[in-house]
């Protein structure tokens, strides 16, 4: 098992996917798309949880869903459930109109709060939720087993859910979550309160997951982990998406052409037409390019200083950073209203 | 419909499974039987006799006053007061007012006993009376040969005739005991069971599994599931009690010795207003012997009926408030009202019970609040077809709506947390348009 962590997990995910991305796309050509949600609505008597939300989710794509606490991303998780009807809008779920009573069957939900049924075994647990998503008996038990077995659990069969730790129940839960093979699995959250080496463990999974062609919606306020596993992120605030894009888009479109330098001389350093100094520390200096000046200027102008250069790096701002550009400012009291139906 | 069943049989199983379960099925039948020949035991042998000295007798109740061979006995003893009457081995001393004053007075150490007190008043009366009547020139000797002749001179049958006016053999002690028993047994199940369904909707909100559930089926597949999981726990705990209760008695009636039974049977006789006093033994007579005398069938098949009727109508309702609340005492205040109605309902059957024909009684039959609990009060003691064709259909309509109005609070208050709910939103939602 060590073995298999110790691979770095976005070096390994990389690899899988340039792998898979051709039997993918050949696959699905008319069909790319496991998930498209159109102009969904879901209002609530005090607020408008969803409002007019619109995105495609590739299939075998990690797609990020953020946003802070209240911005209306469990309701839309529970409108692609079946949890919830919505008010307006459309859902096409592998390529047709979403049918709540058919299509869940294809889907794994893993919400935020966990749960399980404290005093049941944790075998015929796993039974009861894999047949509940429509797996027979016989096929249940192949793929309870199975799980178990690559997940180490194998000793827990008669246990009870309550002699668990926390960690311990949320290597369950995923397994409930992902056991009966579904195209779209939706995880809100799925590392707190686990160790980095179960992390690891389910990360992997994940990835496993993916490149069989399975779509992930992967919500979280874990900027660093969107940033490693995710492709393609939406952020929503107060009910509306207000970002759209992969990962590497977003941070060209946030882009403040900030460039770290690093030089010999530190010392009595000349400004210059092209950039603005912002900060420095003992072997780079940190310059904002003016706007209609490029790179090239800024270098040329070291060069010409005579001061030799070490480094130069473009500073993309982190997912955080945007995050928080973006959102600050939502009034708090949004985050704490009652969502009542 | 096959993820309902899976529902059906987690609920049924993992309860069934239950130590709890097998506790409560296999103990209370034994501590139900240990009550019957308790109260049995008790009744026959806590009988013991009075001995009542009388003070200051004007001279007649000495002849007229007969002591009772195995309960009063009387004595007419001089020098006996309320100060030595203990000494002189008397259980209590009865004094005799002078001239035309009632005011007769018993003094004793121990409460005499309702019964027992009753029983010197009737006496005592009796006593005046045959000597007004001495007074008044009539002998001793013609009184005593008319009340030989009055005595049982009249056996009082009730004969309830039936549509054809055929005569149905009724006793109204079994019914009034089938009555009562089914109404207490469909009183204590509704409120059990009902509780069992709240408590198990209350436990998948709070562990947060119903998000899970209801992400693989429907809020009301999930609701049913439990309700109809937890019927058949019922109805397997009232089958094992039903061939429990069976076996255990007819092995007690052979170890029980014949004189104890026979005492029980005078117990019985003698007291026919005591009901519940005597319930003990009139089960046990019951067994041996006027059981045939009820429709056991219809009885039986009413009781299934009513227990589940009754059972759904209620459930939804309590499954709806388990939606809505994060523990136990937050539901105490929601439960009232549903509760109400079913305490109702057994306050009317035990005061409808003696006059079973009121238009209470009726009203109360039909009405699906309360009808799986007087209807079966009202069984035993025949009931027109048209009537118990309609209490059913009603109570039928109304368990429908219940569970439709259940479902939809239900469906809105499993994912709500964090806030509670009064009935009045839980309404607005129930009658919210979809």
């Amino acid at each position: 098992m060590l073995g298999v962590v110790s691979v770095p997990a976005p070096m390994n995910y990389k690899t899988i996917n340039q792998n898979s991305a051709h039997t993918i796309k050949t696959e699905h050509l008319f069909m790319s798309h496991i998930l498209e949600v159109k102009n969904l609505k879901k209002y609530y008597a005090t607020q408008k949880a969803v409002d007019d939300v619109s995105f495609g989710l590739e299939r075998g794509s990690i797609f990020g869903l953020l946003g802070p606490n209240g911005a209306g991303k469990t309701t839309l998780i529970r409108m692609i459930t079946g949890i919830f009807f919505p008010d307006e809008g459309e859902i096409i779920f592998n390529g047709k109109k979403f049918d709540p009573i058919n299509d869940v069957v294809h889907i794994g939900y893993m919400p935020e709060e966990r749960g399980l049924y404290k005093k049941m075994k944790i075998g015929e647990q796993a039974m009861y939720l894999a047949q509940l998503k429509g797996l027979s008996q016989k096929d249940a038990m192949a793929q309870v087993k199975d799980w178990f077995l690559r997940f180490e659990m194998q000793s827990w069969w008669n246990k009870k859910v309550e002699d668990l730790s926390k960690g311990m129940g949320q290597k369950l839960q995923f397994v409930t979550t992902v056991l009966h093979e579904p195209k779209l699995i939706i995880l809100d959250e799925p590392f707190s309160g686990l160790d980095p080496v179960n992390s690891n463990l389910i990360k992997d999974e994940i990835y496993k997951l993916a490149q069989k062609g399975c779509s992930i919606i992967f919500s979280t306020h874990r900027m660093e982990q969107v940033e490693e596993i995710c492709d393609h992120i939406i952020l929503m605030n107060k009910g509306k998406k207000i970002l759209d894009g992969s990962v590497k888009e977003v941070k060209q479109q946030f882009k403040e052409n900030l460039y770290s330098i690093g030089l010999e001389k530190m010392e009595h350093i000349n400004g210059s037409a092209a950039f603005e100094a912002i900060g420095k520390n003992d072997h780079s200096l940190i310059v904002k390019i003016n706007p209609g000046h490029t790179a090239n200027e800024v270098l040329q102008h070291f060069i010409q200083q005579n001061n030799n250069i070490t480094s130069f790096n473009e500073m993309l701002p982190s997912l955080n950073d945007i995050f928080i550009k973006l959102v600050e400012g939502t009034p708090l009291t949004r985050q704490f209203e009652k969502i009542t139906d | 419909m096959n993820k309902i069943w899976l529902i059906i049989k987690r609920e049924y199983i993992t309860r069934v499974r239950n130590k709890s379960f097998l506790l409560s099925t296999f103990l209370l039948p034994i501590v139900m039987i240990l009550f019957i020949f308790g109260s049995v035991f008790i009744a026959v042998s806590t009988k013991s006799k009075a001995k009542i000295a009388v003070a200051n007798d004007p001279g007649y109740f000495k002849n007229s006053i007969k002591s009772d061979s195995s309960s009063l006995s009387f004595d007419f003893t001089t020098g006996v007061d309320s100060l030595n009457y203990a000494g002189k081995g008397f259980d209590a001393v009865l004094y005799i007012p002078s001239g035309t004053s009632n005011n007769y007075a018993i003094y004793s150490q121990k409460q005499l006993g309702l019964e027992t007190e009753a029983r010197i008043r009737d006496k005592l009366n009796k006593a005046i009376e045959n000597n007004l009547l001495q007074q008044k020139g009539i002998h001793k000797e013609t009184l005593d040969s008319i009340s030989k002749q009055t005595k049982d001179a009249v056996e009082l049958n009730n004969r309830v005739l039936d549509e054809n006016g055929k005569v149905k053999e009724a006793n109204a002690g079994l019914a009034y005991g089938i009555a009562f028993g089914s109404g207490i047994l469909i009183y204590i199940t509704m409120i059990v069971f009902g509780a069992m369904v709240m408590r198990g909707v209350m436990e998948e909100k709070t562990n947060r599994i119903a998000e899970v559930i209801i992400s693989s089926v429907k809020p009301f597949q999930l609701m049913i599931g439990k309700i109809v999981g937890i019927a058949g726990v019922g109805l397997t705990q009232f089958l094992l009690w039903i061939i429990l209760i069976f076996t255990l008695t007819s092995l007690a009636g052979a170890f029980i010795p014949h004189e104890l039974l026979e005492q029980a049977n005078q117990v019985n006789n003698q007291v026919p207003g005591g009901m519940q006093n005597n319930t003990a033994a009139l089960k046990f007579l019951e067994i041996k012997g006027i059981l045939g005398t009820a429709n056991w069938g219809l009885i039986i098949g009413c009781f299934l009926f009513y227990f589940l009727g009754g059972y759904l109508f209620y459930s939804s309702l309590f499954a709806a408030v388990g939606s809505v609340v994060e523990d136990a005492q937050e539901s105490q205040q929601l439960m009232f009202p549903i509760m109400m109605p079913i305490i109702f309902a057994f306050i009317m059957l035990s005061s409808g019970l003696n006059n079973i024909n009121s238009p209470m009684m009726f009203w109360g039959s039909m009405i699906p609040f309360t009808s799986p609990i007087i209807m079966m009060g009202r069984i035993p003691f025949g009931v027109p077809w048209w009537q118990l064709g309609l209490s059913m259909a009603l109570l039928i309509a109304g368990f429908l709506f219940t569970t439709w109005m259940a479902g939809k609070i239900y469906r809105t208050g499993i994912l709500l947390y964090g806030k509670k709910a009064s009935w009045k939103e839980m309404l607005k939602w129930a009658f919210k348009k979809s």
